[in-house]
């Protein structure tokens, strides 16, 4: 049986709280991260607050809607970043996002690996019928990592988003079951 | 043969104890990070948990022993050092009917085929039979997973149901079976 | 298209908690249907106890929990309930539990009725691709009632209760959507979209 929490590079795990929050709270201040991951206005956190946050997560514990990991790289054991799956359970399709909150580790494949080992864990373990994104028309590092992973860019929903008093695009990008399956078959992973 | 003075709860490698609400959350944590331990013990989707949220779950769950009283709960430790290796379950009791379900799970993949699971088991099934004075026991367990099928026909339980393809995984569908057990049955056994 | 929660003798509607919990407090009286129903005996609450916990039953509804009220189209009685629970979604498999409290709408086709509708549902609207039910081996009507629905037998758990001074069997029975897909291509009526 594969081991679905190991990819090449990065492998998916949770933190605790606290580890969580402080690296959060370092992450939150780099606001190209935060521009290249979110559409929401950058905002500051306390530490205590993300921590809380991350509690009562705990509390409530597991949803079968949402899955939660949070990504160390193999070779240093270090934490880099997180990545989310939102489930529709009725119509089989899950809604990926991730981010990687360490810098240094930008542009050397961990955020193409992290979506790999995400694919085989949303087509193998969930089950879904197609996995979902949305990106930044800003973005285009993301955009030429999906590709790589097989996603296909289906839409773009022009200008909804400003920043810098610019207007951008979003783009929404899919991948069907079928097609990952294929990829297996000829790729090996 | 059965006497009062008979421990239920020690085994020739390993016994049974209570929730260390210290130290095994860690412990625990670790094996839910194991994607081949968590699809052998559960049908839902495999999902690594941090010890903040394993030691909510066992206060959860204490407090489901304490308001529904048809759930016992163990942890499975090694004699010689104590190490936290397991957890065994009675749960879903009714007393009426005389029955309830078992589950059992050897953490690490190291500490597998040890023997730990037959002792464990075997522990189990005393407590359930001659201590519960439950009738019959049940076990759910998937196609795929042929340790415990073959650690439950050696206790001579007998596989009752089969839910066609209720479960999916990497990319093909299993059926689920329920194993059961009845206390004559387990009676009639040679006992080691 | 049709109502997909209509069939041809009742309708699957959303259930109002005051009506049903007056409705579930008198069908708890008829031990008949409790023993057919339930695998514990439940205490006979009050109708305030009862609504108290089909009020956060109505708050529960969620992708993974279906509770519905049976009416019968005639006269719009409200004759029984039916509740549906996902357990694995990997596998998209639910256990359905039904009852029919008004008795003199058994052994009308009601109940079967009511699978129908249940089925097509689940099938067609929440994308299941199969259904679970247990029933007692001394519940020969609704076994019946289920086998004409298409259930299919998967095995019983061997002396499972204890009742009226012997044991009995629970019997599981399963249906998977390519077998409704097979048994409804040839029924009138029914559209399947997409297949």
């Amino acid at each position: 049986m594969k081991d679905l929490f190991r990819g090449e590079l990065i492998r998916f795990m949770l933190e605790e709280p606290e580890t969580y929050a402080k690296a959060e709270v370092r992450w939150q201040r780099d606001t190209e991260f935060h521009r290249l991951a979110d559409g929401d206005p950058a905002q500051l956190n306390s530490e205590k607050k993300i921590r809380e946050w991350f509690e009562k997560q705990s509390e409530e514990g597991f949803k079968s809607q949402r899955y939660f990991f949070s990504v160390r790289t193999l070779a240093e054991e270090k934490f880099i970043g997180h990545l989310g799956l939102w489930m529709d359970l009725i119509h089989s399709e899950a809604w990926v996002g991730l981010g990687i909150g360490e810098r240094e580790f930008w542009g050397k494949g961990y955020g193409t690996d992290m979506m790999k080992l995400c694919l085989q864990y949303a087509f193998l373990e969930l089950c879904v019928a197609r996995v979902s994104l949305g990106l930044h028309e800003y973005n285009p590092r993301a955009l030429k990592s999906y590709e790589k992973c097989g996603f296909r860019l289906e839409g773009r929903t022009r200008q909804d988003v400003m920043r810098e008093g610019k207007r951008t695009d979003s783009l929404w990008m899919g991948i069907l079951r079928e097609e990952w399956l294929l990829r297996q078959n000829g790729d090996g992973r | 043969m059965f006497d009062i003075q008979t421990q239920l709860f020690d085994s020739q490698d390993i016994r049974f104890g209570p929730i260390d609400h210290e130290k095994d959350p860690e412990i625990e944590s670790k094996w839910t990070h194991d994607s081949e331990f968590m699809r052998l013990m559960e049908t839902s989707p495999a999902r690594p948990t941090s010890a903040a949220m394993i030691k909510k779950q066992y206060e959860k769950l204490e407090k489901q022993i304490d308001e529904n009283k048809n759930l016992y709960h163990f942890m499975i430790r090694a004699k010689e050092d104590d190490r936290l290796i397991g957890k065994a379950t009675v749960q879903w009791i009714e007393w009426a009917n005389g029955n309830g379900f078992l589950r059992l799970g050897i953490g690490a993949a190291e500490d597998r085929c040890k023997g730990y699971g037959t002792q464990a088991l075997s522990m189990l099934l005393r407590f359930a039979f001659a201590e519960l004075n439950l009738f019959r026991v049940g076990a759910i367990v998937a196609e795929y997973n042929s340790g415990a099928i073959a650690l439950l026909k050696k206790f001579g339980f007998v596989q009752e149901v089969c839910r066609r393809q209720s479960l999916e995984r990497d990319g093909r569908r299993w059926d689920l079976y329920i194993f059961g057990l009845l206390k004559d049955e387990w009676q009639n056994q040679p006992r080691s | 298209m049709k109502d997909v929660l209509t069939g041809k003798l009742v309708r699957l509607s959303a259930f109002d908690p005051e009506e049903m919990s007056k409705a579930f407090t008198r069908w708890s009286l008829n031990s008949e249907y409790m023993r057919l129903l339930n695998s514990s005996a439940r205490p006979l609450q009050s109708v305030k106890s009862n609504a108290k916990w089909m009020e956060k039953e109505a708050e529960e509804i969620s992708p993974e929990s279906y509770y519905f009220s049976i009416r019968t189209l005639a006269e719009d009685k409200l004759i029984g309930e039916l509740g549906l629970d996902v357990v694995t979604w990997s596998g998209r498999d639910a256990f359905v539990g039904l009852g029919i409290g008004e008795t003199e709408y058994w052994s009308k086709g009601y109940g079967t009725d009511v699978m129908n509708v249940l089925l097509r549902y689940a099938f067609t609207e929440i994308n299941l691709r199969r259904v679970t039910l247990t029933v007692f081996e001394y519940n020969p009507r609704a076994i019946r009632s289920y086998e004409k629905a298409g259930f299919r037998h998967e095995g019983h758990m061997r002396n499972y209760l204890n009742r009226a001074g012997r044991r009995w069997n629970e019997l599981y029975m399963g249906i998977l959507r390519e077998e409704w897909l097979e048994l409804n291509s040839q029924a009138p009526g029914i559209a399947i979209p997409g297949g």
